[in-house]
This record gives structure tokens, sequence and C-alpha cells, in this order.
């Protein structure tokens, strides 16, 4: 027994570096938020204890709620778009030959675009006096313009992160596509079964658990959307594209409220974390119910 | 059901040098049990696939009752197949999974609970109907894939690709016993495809060999252990297989190891090679009395004692009964009755019984 308890703690050593890591990139700092989160501070070092008063200021606050909601329906508009699409492209996408390689390369492309360049991009892109988009739709006489217009600025918003994300979602389906074994289809051919009864019955469900990794992660990157939009609109016109995220900045560095920032993010966190444990157990309940009922094996 | 034809049938995968399936011809009749047995790469499973029609055959035509079928799709042939894996339909319950077919088809719901009902007393899987096809055991998920074709009224064949691959050596022989059942009962045209000789021959009342993309023979389990056509079929079936030991011919006499054995018939063949075909079974030992043999092994597989050796370079085995002695410098003697002549590895005699 001497002996086991000598390993084990040697083991603790080298896992020792990581738990230095995480303390220090993610505890330590996240640590700090709530310390701010329920003090006051008048500059200088002073702190004085408020107890849980930013957040109930935060979450009684107008401007919060509705930041939330624009949040929310920013992701459930991009979730609703990108999901779908990228399921539809993956399905499209050539299973052998040259073509694989092509379109897994084009497919690529958007990913590897840093976020504040994306943001660049489209925002000359949509610009009507020497953008693309933006000059090409004045032509034929559509009134666009993303600066002003409160639909165009969320139209182009969503179209940019259409284009920078869809691919994500695609490469994961078709990564879960091309997993299926050809008996799958030889099987539902036999069967009869049709178009629709593949995708429904035989790729679908072997999709799914790569699936819900894109709704995850997709999820996260547009509720936490910063860069792109703060780029292109910079949270305007007005502030009908002032996501969380933007809020929140101009909240801790703008004004300088610490305090209420703090607390902010906390339930910002808290949020996402919320919403990401919903979509999980949602989407893996079939499972549960199975391991639950039924014996046997695989 | 349906009787099959193979019409000059012949296969080659484009941009392959040489064919999968060499040409051949051939006439199954309807409600047979036939095994395609053959090691792995022999195109068996090239010829199961053009016959389901998942594969289009570069040459010749396939027919079913007379019926010329080569350009029917798989939907089109009505023809259920039983892959290697089961292939059940994840989100379905059991029940589900074997009205899948019959809902594709648009028949109607009483007809397809009918159906459905048989079909899962016929497996035995009355109790797990409501279960979700995902928690079965592979051989309950193998069950349902042949009942998917069992539920269907207007199946022409049933095919097996390597059913029972991934199934626990005790259940195969239970299924092997149930499909051979079901065989019995609804004479189904059934086609077997493995590389197991103990399932092709306890399965199967015709068994096609096949060697290299080309079927070698056709026979009774029976006919394939006595009488092989082809020495390939010699050596692969029977455990071990059988002793193919090269030898000379002389007009009505075989020479091996200078020892003269009486045949059938006088053998005129210009053939390169000539071979003896002599099964381990139908070789005796003794002290003194035929060819010496130099023993290198001993293999004790429980009734038996595999005895290797060698004859002047050619490997031999034979079969003592568990509890004969092996006498020390043993001699071999062949049962010249279940001797077989091989001229170019294709039999053209046998050994003359008294």
């Amino acid at each position: 027994m001497a002996i086991q308890k000598v390993q084990n703690n040697k083991a603790w050593f080298m896992v020792m570096p990581v738990l230095i890591l995480v303390a220090i990139s993610a505890i330590i700092p996240l640590m700090t938020v709530v310390n701010y989160s329920v003090q006051d501070t008048f500059g200088g070092n002073e702190f004085f204890w408020v107890g849980t008063e930013w957040f109930q200021e935060i979450l009684a606050s107008e401007r919060f709620h509705n930041a939330l909601l624009r949040t929310l329906l920013f992701s459930g508009l991009i979730l609703a778009i990108e999901i779908p699409l990228g399921i539809l492209i993956a399905l499209a996408m050539p299973k052998r030959g040259w073509g694989v390689s092509v379109c897994l390369v084009l497919m690529a492309l958007p990913l590897l675009i840093p976020w504040n360049v994306v943001g660049t991009i489209w925002q000359v892109f949509g610009r009507v006096d020497i953008g693309l988009l933006g000059h090409s739709l004045a032509s034929l006489g559509i009134d666009y313009n993303y600066t002003q217009n409160n639909l165009d600025a969320w139209l182009t918003l969503i179209l940019m992160d259409v284009w920078h994300w869809t691919s994500l979602v695609v490469l994961l389906c078709y990564s879960g596509l091309v997993s299926i074994p050809e008996v799958y289809y030889q099987a539902a051919r036999i069967d009869g079964a049709s178009r629709w009864a593949v995708f429904r019955f035989i790729q679908l469900p072997k999709i799914k658990r790569v699936l819900l990794i894109a709704v995850l992660l997709r999820f996260m990157d547009s509720f936490m959307i910063y860069t792109e939009p703060f780029v292109v609109t910079g949270g305007g016109p007005g502030n009908i594209t002032t996501f969380l995220s933007i809020d929140l900045v101009q909240m801790a560095v703008g004004q300088f409220d610490l305090g209420p920032a703090a607390a902010m993010s906390l339930i910002y966190f808290l949020i996402i974390l919320l919403v990401c444990w919903v979509f999980y157990t949602v989407m893996t309940s079939y499972d549960n119910d199975e391991q639950s009922n039924g014996g046997g094996a695989q | 059901m349906a009787s099959i034809q193979l019409q000059s049938l012949a296969h080659r995968y484009p941009s392959a040098p040489d064919y999968a399936l060499h040409s051949m011809q051939q006439n199954w009749s309807d409600g047979g049990a036939y095994a395609l047995l053959g090691p792995s790469g022999c195109g068996k499973t090239t010829l199961l696939n053009i016959i389901s029609g998942l594969l289009r055959p570069s040459e010749g035509r396939v027919l079913f009752d007379d019926i010329d079928v080569t350009d029917l799709t798989t939907e089109q042939r009505n023809i259920a197949q039983v892959f290697q894996f089961p292939v059940v339909y994840d989100t379905m319950t059991v029940a589900e999974n074997l009205a899948f077919p019959l809902r594709n088809r648009g028949i109607g719901k009483n007809e397809i609970e009918k159906r459905v009902a048989d079909a899962l007393q016929m497996l035995d899987l009355q109790e797990r109907a409501n279960d979700r096809a995902r928690s079965l055991t592979a051989d309950d998920k193998q069950k349902i894939s042949l009942g998917r074709g069992l539920v269907r009224t207007d199946v022409q064949a049933i095919l097996f690709d390597e059913p029972l691959t991934v199934i626990d050596p005790h259940l195969k022989w239970q299924l092997r016993t149930e499909l051979k059942k079901i065989h019995q009962r609804f004479q189904h045209t059934m086609i077997y495809v493995t590389h197991d000789q103990t399932e092709a021959l306890t399965f199967a009342d015709q068994v096609i060999v096949m060697y290299e993309g080309a079927v070698v023979q056709i026979g009774t389990p029976q006919q394939l252990f006595e009488t092989p056509e082809h020495t390939f079929v010699g050596r692969f079936i029977g455990s071990p297989g059988m002793n193919v030991l090269p030898c000379e011919v002389d007009g009505s006499d075989a020479v091996f190891a200078g020892k003269r054995i009486p045949l059938n018939k006088a053998i005129a063949s210009s053939a390169a090679r000539f071979e003896l075909g002599i099964r381990p079974e139908h070789i005796t030992l003794s002290a003194s009395d035929g060819i010496p043999l130099t023993v290198t092994a001993l293999e004790d597989v429980g009734r038996h004692i595999v005895v290797r050796g060698e004859i002047e370079g050619a490997k031999v085995s034979a079969l003592v009964k568990d509890g004969v002695a092996i006498p020390e410098n043993p001699c071999v003697s062949f049962d010249a009755a279940h001797i077989n002549l091989y001229a170019d590895d294709y039999r053209v005699g046998s050994g003359r019984g008294d």
C-alpha cells in the first residue's frame, strides 16, 4: 500500500503543469471577475463590498434585456440557417474522386481568415460607394445601406456569419457522412427506401453526434460574437446590432463600470453554460433512454 | 421466388487489369439453398452483388425466372440481402425495422402489422418488438436484417454475404439452424456467401466453390469431399485438406515415390503436371507396409491425431484415431478407392478400388 501511495503522489506532479496553466489562464482571471462583481471601486485601490447589488442592477436593466434578446435572436437565426444549409452542402459534396479535395479546400478557406479580417472584408464589401456588394445592389436600384438601415445591418451580419462559419458545419457533417458504411445505403436500396427515408433513418441518426458538436460550437461562437460586428457596424445603427459582447466591452472599457461589467460577464457566462446544457441534454436524451431501457451489446 | 440463371457472366472492374469474375454459366433452381464458398478475394461477393443488382456485370446477363434483370436496379429485382455487418435502422424499434420495407412499398397498415407479427414470431423476437433495434446483440440484429426480407412476399431470392462473421461461435450454430428451418418452411431461393466450409456444407444443398474468380466445382457436400474436381477444392474442403502429391502417369498406373498405384482407366493426357489427391482420412499408417514417411509433427485435435510428414519432399498429412498407436518409423498406404488423379489441377481419373 505504501508503494502505491508514493506512485499516486508522483502522478500529481505530472498533472501539475496543466493545473498551473489552467489556474493562470482560467481560474484566477475568473476569480478576479467574481471579485469585481461584488465590490465597488472609486479608483485608487479602494474597494467596498456591495453584495449582489450589481447583479440585481444588471438583471433589472432594460439595456441588458435588449442586448440579450438581440444576441439570442442572432444566435437563433444563425443556427436556423447554418445547420440546415451545412447539412445540405455536406450531402451534396462528392464522396470520392478529385472533387473531394477541391471542395474541402474551398470549404476550409473562410475558416482560415482571422475574425477582424472577415469583418473588414465585409465592411468594405458592403459599402455603397466602393464595395462590390453594396455598389452592385445600389446600381440595381436596391436601397441598401448597412450603416443606416437596421434590417440591412442585420442582413449583412448574418450573411457574413453564414459565409464565415457554415463551412464548419459542412466539414463536421461531411466527416459524419463519409463514415457511414456503404452497406447501409445498399440495405436501404434493397428495402426500397426513398431519398428522404435514407436521410431521415440513416444519415441523420449517424451524423447526430457531430451535429451536436456543430450546434454547440455555432451557438457558443455566435452568442459570443464580438469582432466581426464590432468592425462592420460597431453595434449600430443606433444600437440595433449591439450584442451582449459589444455592450459588455462598452460598459467595461468605455464607461469603466468594472463592477456591473463583471456581474454582467458572469451572468453572460452562466447563460451560455445553461443553453449549452439544454442543447446537450435534449440532443442526447434519446441515447440516455436507450441505455436505461435496453440491455445488449453495442 | 425465382430460379437464377447467369449467362456468360463475367466482370472486370474498371481500371483493373484482370477479370474479377471469369466467364461463367450457371443455372440455379427455384427454392434451392446454394452456398458460394471460397477464400477471401475469390470473387464471391462480387458475384453476389451482381445478382442483387448493386453491381452491373461488365459482360453477360442475369436472368430471374427467364426474365432478363441485368439492367434492373436492386429495388426492381425484389431481392433481399443480409450483409456481413448487421444493418439496422438505429432510431427505429425492432417492429418498425421489419415494417420499413413494407411501408416503403406502400402496403396497408393492417397487412403490415400482420406480416411483422409473423416475422417476429418466426425469428423469435416477439419480446423485443418494441425495443430500439440499436440495443440488440449482433445476432439479433442479423435476424432483423433477415426479417426485413422475410416480411416481403415479393422476394425473388434472399442473399447472404457472410452473415455470421460477427456472431459469437455458439450462436452461429443456432442461427444457422434457424436459417435452415426458415428455408425448409418457405422454400425461398437462398444464396449464401461464406469462406467457412462448415457453414457452407451445413447450410446448402449445393455448394459452389469459387477460386480466383471462377467456379471450380458445384456439388453436394459429399461430392465436394469425395471427388473434388479441382485440387483447390480438395485442399480447401476438409480439415486438414486433401494431400496433393506430385506423381507420374504410366499407362493405367500412377507412380508415386517408386510405388505404382492402379487407376480406374488408362490416362492419355498431354498435361504438364500430374498429381494424386488423397484425403488424410484415407491414409493408414503401419510399421512396415507401404511408403516410408518422415514424421515432422503431431497435432492432437481431440478425437484424432494429425500426423504431418514428408515423402520425397511432398507434404503428407494423415489422420490417426485417438488411442491408436503410431509406429516409430511409420509407412503409409493409401485407400485406392478414394484416390483422385489430377492433370494440371483438374480431376481426370481415380484410383481403382478392389
